[in-house]
């Protein structure tokens, strides 16, 4: 304990904010312990909510402003947002893995108890009255038993810092007493975006910026052999910069920039992979890698003994890319020894480091700042736009937008990896699954729980060996619910051939083996919701299931499709989901993001797919690359079960994962052509129905 | 070399020396600082530059400045008057019609050019009209419900 000047008491606590929730320590240990970190009030009452994290579409901006208005207990409206600047916002690891409610949310609730009670012991003071006869409405401290005595947390800060902490663990509010989590609320950045007002950082001006285009090799591997930039550097107002192999061209008008670029003559010599996008498979099957057994129960050899039908199928998924509509972009301003950078990452305080360790400057010396995101998707997890920016305005003393064309955001983008499952699993006579004998090559786990009730299961992960070549021929990454699309296309469509071959109908098959009481409970709601029927199809229509989980949500879907056997073609009727998201913040927040999910996954589950030979991407543009559309949408229902009296779960990602094997499953049914593949083309639909 | 372009801005008369090559999007950008419309793909293929040119809606990454010599250009930020959203955007906010809404300007703006063509549209027309307008959140569903709402509206103030 210690006296300062101001006579305030501090307090060191014993606790972390961590403690409240028993959240992970490691991020505990990273998030400051000061709830001062979160949250500031200023004098006419406003909350600055202060978030690592950045607003990119998923609507955290209003459901965290939700979740600090209920804790705080203060109007919503009072709250403002403060995302993704590294100079005023506490650490985060980056926006991504539906973390922002489930595991972010529980610290700034932490903060916000933490500073309501420590607002109500300086009011005890300031009114001389006890604690327990007071009560907090919309920011004002008022005595229970005279309401005119009160003040306002506003009059009490004085817009300073609360520099008074606690010494015992304050609570968070109980969920019951929630006046606006658990309700729907409009997206508060709505005005700004349908105005234009909304500023993403390619809108950012500075004076004596200048735009900048970076020299791009043909294909990944490629290396810089000799480059001309004589006649760029001809050329009224361009400046040319090279270092290493990057040459870049600057002029302040974006037109020359690329006029500039087009002059500039390269050659490379070339290191190509032998793959391209038919062949990968193949190559990732034939590579030198190392089986690590991820799980493991049961015996599959007694499980293989139990079975009457053994199934053994191989899954294909191909690389597919973010495509966000805003492109990668990044305005770097170097002046007085100090790097910002305005940019659109969904890791801000990565960003930081990277450009302190590349540039050898102290991080405290590097501010990023975060403006709103036009689409992540787990592309954005990359900012190696922000590192070129940088570099480049270092270099030329002046400021420096790069905004990256289409082409070079189809090239540069760290794709959704390929990868391949194969499943050898088994039933017994009286339909219950005993054998599940998973293998992953090249995706990652994430979905490869085998959810259904199996005695004999082992999941086996196949990577590259560390000393091996590399299998991918250019960067893959997260790509929204990264790998578990993979995972979940593969289990749930293996679900439906063993249906199928034991007879029963694929939704009393999955009930029967399942124990998940969750998933169960989603099934049936889903049904319900789409009014499903037994063998309903006919006409060239069919319907699918599948189930999925991800970021802690259980989701389960039902599907109807048309097929057209002549030529292939798929249309999706419609789409019905039901999800256990815990308590749900926002009900209309995360109804948006499960439409956005149902809809994206028509993309990887029908149309897109990098295509590529060696380290050529070839299909850069969307003229080439075909995501959803109006013309692909399908109807479609959304029910959120009501689980408000549990922790809340992930909601940016969980509705995507399943879309790939309802459609599969759905297509199924409608016209008998079994896709192990995606995406699931008209030329595929026809190979499968024996037509190709 | 420079030239005087005359045309008009969200209702204004403008005259700007500029060079005439100049792609009408990064001219509205950065010579104006209308960022409300956005760079997308510059070749067409994604609708996030959308503008009105004589209430058609174009693509302005696929025009240059003097294309649109003595014509009416209007931004999204020329759209609402006097304060008051127009009702396509009351509409989109209405109906949570967008996310990360980098898409939003040119999807707005496509369907304002929609309505002015065709008041009354259908569903299958609206989804006609919009079709080569990408937006990659998937905020599909709610933008075709807006587009009817404002349709009405709008048809409500005639």
């Amino acid at each position: 304990m210690k006296l300062l000047g101001g006579g305030i008491i501090i307090f060191f606590r014993p606790w972390g904010l961590s403690d409240l929730f028993g959240l992970p320590a490691e991020q505990g240990k990273s998030l400051p312990k000061d709830y001062n970190a979160f949250l500031s009030i200023g004098v006419d009452g406003t909350v600055s909510c202060f978030t690592g994290k950045v607003e990119m579409g998923q609507g955290i901006i209003t459901s965290l402003a939700q979740m600090m208005a209920d804790e705080l207990n203060v109007p919503f409206e009072k709250v403002k947002m403060v995302m993704g600047d590294t100079d005023l916002c506490p650490w985060d690891q980056g926006t991504w893995g539906s973390l922002s409610t489930r595991v972010f949310g529980p610290y700034m609730r932490a903060a916000a108890a933490e500073a309501r009670a420590v607002l109500l012991s300086l009011a005890s003071v300031q009114l001389g009255l006890p604690v327990s006869q007071l009560e907090v409405n919309a920011g004002i401290i008022s005595d229970t038993l005279d309401a005119s005595h009160s003040v306002s947390y506003a009059q009490l800060t004085q817009g300073k810092k609360i520099e008074k902490y606690l010494d015992i663990k304050p609570s968070v509010e109980d969920y019951t007493r929630f006046a606006c989590v658990g309700k729907s609320h409009k997206r508060s950045d709505a005005i700004l975006k349908v105005t234009g007002e909304a500023k993403y950082t390619g809108d950012f001006r500075l004076p004596g910026m200048v735009f900048a285009r970076i020299l791009r090799p043909p294909s990944h591997g490629a290396r810089l052999k000799t480059v001309d930039y004589s006649g760029a550097a001809q050329m009224e107002g361009v400046q040319v910069l090279r270092e290493g192999d990057m040459v870049a061209v600057l002029h302040e008008n974006r037109d020359k920039a690329d006029q500039a670029m087009v002059k500039i003559k390269a050659e490379y010599t070339f290191n190509e992979m032998p793959v391209n996008d038919k062949t990968i498979f193949e190559w990732m099957l034939k590579a030198d890698t190392e089986a690590e057994v991820l799980r493991q129960s049961g015996d599959l050899e007694a499980g293989r003994k139990l079975s009457v039908k053994i199934i053994e199928s191989e899954f294909h998924d191909p690389y597919v890319a973010h495509a966000a509509i805003e492109t990668h972009s990044a305005l770097a301003c170097f002046e007085g020894g100090k790097m910002t950078v305005w940019v659109s990452t969904q890791s801000p305080f990565g960003l930081q480091d990277s450009i302190a360790r590349d540039l050898d400057l102290k991080p405290e010396k590097v501010r990023v700042i975060t403006p709103f995101v036009g689409g992540g998707f787990g592309g954005k997890g990359a900012f190696r736009q922000g590192m070129e920016a940088a570099q480049l305005a270092r270099m030329a003393g002046k400021p420096v937008m790069l905004v990256w064309t289409r082409d070079e955001e189809f090239f540069l983008d760290t794709f959704h990896p390929a990868g391949v499952v194969k499943i050898r699993s088994g039933t017994d006579a009286a339909g219950l699954i005993k054998l599940w004998d998973y293998h992953l090559y090249f995706a990652g786990p994430r979905g490869s729980e085998t959810i259904y009730n199996v005695p004999h299961v082992r999941t086996t992960v196949y990577s590259r060996k560390k000393a091996a070549a590399a299998v991918h021929p250019f960067a893959t990454g997260a790509w929204r619910a990264p790998n578990n699309n993979t995972n979940t296309f593969a289990r749930e469509v293996q679900i439906d051939i063993m249906a199928a071959a034991a007879g029963i109908d694929p939704l009393e098959f999955r009930l029967k083996n399942l124990k998940d009481e969750k998933m169960i409970a989603c099934l049936q709601a889903v049904a319900r919701k789409f009014g499903y029927v037994t063998g309903t199809k006919g006409q060239g229509r069919g319907v699918g299931i599948a189930v999925g989980i991800d970021a802690g949500t259980w989701v389960a879907h039902m599907a109807e499709v048309k097929v057209d056997t002549l030529t292939g073609q798929v249309q999706v009727l419609r789409i019905a989901c039901a999800q256990d998201m815990g308590l749900c913040v926002n009900p209309e927040g995360a109804t948006i993001q499960m439409e956005g999910c149902i809809t994206m996954g028509l993309g990887y589950a029908l149309t897109e797919e990098v295509l590529f030979e060696g380290g050529d991407i070839l299909n850069r543009g969307f003229d080439r690359y075909d995501i959803p559309r109006f013309s692909s949408l399908p109807e479609i229902e959304t029910l959120i079960l009501d689980r408000q009296d549990k922790a809340p779960q992930g909601g940016g990602e969980p509705a995507i994962v399943a879309i790939g094997a309802v459609i599969a499953n759905a297509i199924y049914s409608a016209s008998g052509a079994r896709l192990y593949r995606m995406p699931m083309t008209p030329e595929r639909v026809l190979q499968a129905l024996g037509k190709g | 070399m420079e030239e005087n372009i005359s045309f008009y801005l969200n209702g204004k008369k403008t005259d700007v020396l500029i060079d005439p090559g100049q792609t009408l999007l990064w001219v509205l950008r950065n010579h104006f600082g209308l960022t409300g419309t956005k760079f997308g793909c510059g070749m067409g293929f994604c609708g996030s530059c959308t503008v009105l040119v004589d209430n058609e809606a174009e693509r302005s990454c696929t025009l240059t400045i003097a294309d649109v010599v003595d014509k009416h250009v209007v931004t999204i930020e020329g759209l609402a008057g006097e304060g008051k959203l127009h009702p396509v955007q009351k509409a989109f906010v209405e109906h949570d019609a967008l996310q990360c809404g980098y898409c939003t300007p040119g999807m707005i703006m496509n369907a304002t050019g929609l309505l002015l063509k065709n008041p009354a549209p259908t569903t299958e027309q609206i989804r006609l009209g919009m079709e080569n307008n990408l937006c990659r959140c998937g905020a599909h569903v709610r933008i075709i419900e807006a587009v009817h709402t404002a349709a009405k509206e709008m048809e409500g103030g005639k």
